[in-house]
């Protein structure tokens, strides 16, 4: 299954705790907010991406399935859900 | 297609009386489904996307959610430089509301909304009173900003809340107001659909603002005109400026021949945005102009998104220092390029990316100018006013 991140640029606060935990996909601009690493993830990212997105604290960082732009159901994505993002 | 070549028009005689639209377009026919004449119509509120699959879309998702559609008439109009909305809402408010009553039919919507500059409300509240329509369209005001019109932002407005975009996920389509799947079209859009239910052949021409020295107006034009044939080129003109403040600057030799056409515009990479066509005149400096406006654009993000609060003054301020003639610091411009290119693409909507079309637009046509001003000069004659308005004069 393929799967994106996916910032909602209106919650994220700069924190960069993403940046901290997935610097493999995710980099810090200058003024602290995330660049992502174009495309699809790759597999052996998924986890780590998933620890990323549970401890953002803004809940910013999604994680989507890619085709469907829609946050992952689930424990870790759930609470954005229906939330407006971008 | 059995329409007539010409468009009857969607300015009027200037009368918007609703005897005058009868006189000049005869009732709306009752019959025929808008999915039947909508035919290759193309929204005027800037992005130029096909109304048939809007209407589509926005149908089916209200389908699947076992709920009646919304549709909102689009007349914020928050580009300074653009007057077209404006003007049509007030010389053919009738066109606009059939327009609106055609696409709830489209759509199967049971909520209408038609939204506004304040100083319009007086007027379509008379015309919604002629057609005994009062009750059948809410009229909502909306403040005057430049994000206003934008379709994220205009649903909250529509919803009570403040004129912010909120992101485009989920599209307004599947979840606008209240929730609800949600048709948001342009006025000059729907206006154009109620003259294509009258058979006339109204998708292959548009509203222009034309901004020349000293002058500025509406004009309803083929989309097949020569962009020179539309807007008069002066001799001296220094740029065109293309689509609007999210627009570009084309240099006058390549706008010349180019016609409105989506596909020959973004040969070149522009688009009709807004409608806006501006001369720079000879005696104004076209950095400056875009300094101006960056100022202005940067002071109406709605500061939500980081590297749009970040990016936009910043921009705005190197733009300011190289409008002045001058030594400039080294390594202004790579700042400059490097902030647009962290801008672009990260935002809840498209502010940043219009703005950074802007001054992209301008870096390449106005190289000249930015070479004079480093070497001390400018073209602008001392004093000359700005030529592009500024609402609050950023200067
Ligand atoms: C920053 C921004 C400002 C906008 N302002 C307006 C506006 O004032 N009026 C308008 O009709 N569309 C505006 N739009 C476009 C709307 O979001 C939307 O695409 C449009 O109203 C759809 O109607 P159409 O398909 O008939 O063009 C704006 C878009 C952006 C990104
Ligand atoms: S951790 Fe969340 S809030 Fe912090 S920078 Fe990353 S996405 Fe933004
Ligand atoms: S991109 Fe800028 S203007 Fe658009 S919502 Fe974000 S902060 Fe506001």
């Amino acid at each position: 299954m393929s799967e994106r991140l996916r910032v909602d640029r209106i919650a994220c606060t700069g924190h960069g705790a993403c940046a901290d935990l997935l610097p493999e996909a995710v980099a810090l601009d200058e003024w602290g907010y995330p660049l992502l690493a174009a495309g699809e993830l790759p597999r052996e990212l998924h986890r780590p991406a998933r620890r990323a997105v549970a401890a953002c604290p803004a809940r910013a960082l999604l994680l989507e399935r890619t085709g469907v732009r829609q946050p992952l159901p689930g424990r870790l994505t759930g609470s954005t859900q229906g939330r407006s993002a971008q | 297609m059995s329409a007539p070549p010409l468009t009857r028009g969607l300015l009027g005689t200037g009368d918007p009386s609703l005897a005058a639209h009868v006189a000049a377009h005869g009732p709306l026919p009752h019959g025929g489904h808008p999915t039947s004449f909508v035919g290759d119509l193309t929204g005027r509120g800037g992005a130029g996307f096909p109304t048939a699959r809007k209407l589509h879309a926005v149908a089916e998702a209200a389908r699947a959610a076992g709920t009646p559609a919304v549709v909102v008439g689009n007349g914020g109009e928050g580009e300074p430089a653009a007057a077209k909305d404006a003007t049509l809402l007030a010389r053919s408010p009738h066109l606009v509301l059939d327009g609106l009553q055609l696409a709830a039919r489209a759509v199967g919507a049971d909520t209408v909304v038609l939204a506004a500059a304040h100083s319009q409300l007086g007027g379509l509240d008379r015309a919604l009173a002629e057609r005994g329509d009062r009750g059948r369209v809410r009229l909502v005001g909306l403040p005057d900003r430049f994000l206003a019109g934008e379709e994220t932002a205009l649903v909250a407005a529509v919803d009570g809340g403040p004129s912010l975009p909120r992101g485009k996920v989920p599209p307004v389509w599947q979840r606008g107001v209240r929730g609800r799947p949600t048709l948001v079209q342009n006025v000059e859009t729907l206006a154009r659909l109620a003259l294509l239910a009258r058979g006339d052949d109204a998708a292959g021409h548009t509203l222009v603002t034309r901004h020349t020295a000293g002058r500025v107006d509406v004009a309803e034009v083929p989309l097949g005109a020569r962009l020179a044939d539309v807007l008069p080129l002066a001799p001296g003109t220094q740029a065109v400026l293309v689509g609007g403040y999210h627009g570009s600057w084309l240099p006058p030799a390549v706008a010349a021949d180019l016609t409105l056409e989506r596909s020959a515009l973004a040969s070149v990479g522009a688009s009709l945005g807004a409608g806006v066509l501006a001369a720079l005149p000879a005696d104004r400096c076209g950095v400056r102009e875009t300094a101006s406006v960056l100022a202005y654009l940067a002071a109406q993000s709605a500061g939500q998104c980081g590297p749009c609060l970040n990016g936009l003054p910043r921009i705005a301020a190197a733009l300011e220092l190289l409008a002045r003639p001058g030594p400039r610091r080294p390594g202004l411009l790579a700042d400059l390029e490097r902030w647009a290119g962290l801008v672009v693409g990260r935002g809840a909507c498209t502010h940043p990316d219009g703005s950074v079309r802007l001054v992209a637009s301008a870096l390449r046509v106005f190289t000249p100018e930015l070479a004079e001003h480093a070497a001390g000069r400018c073209t602008a004659a001392p004093g000359a006013p700005a030529f592009l308005p500024v609402p609050g004069g950023a200067r």
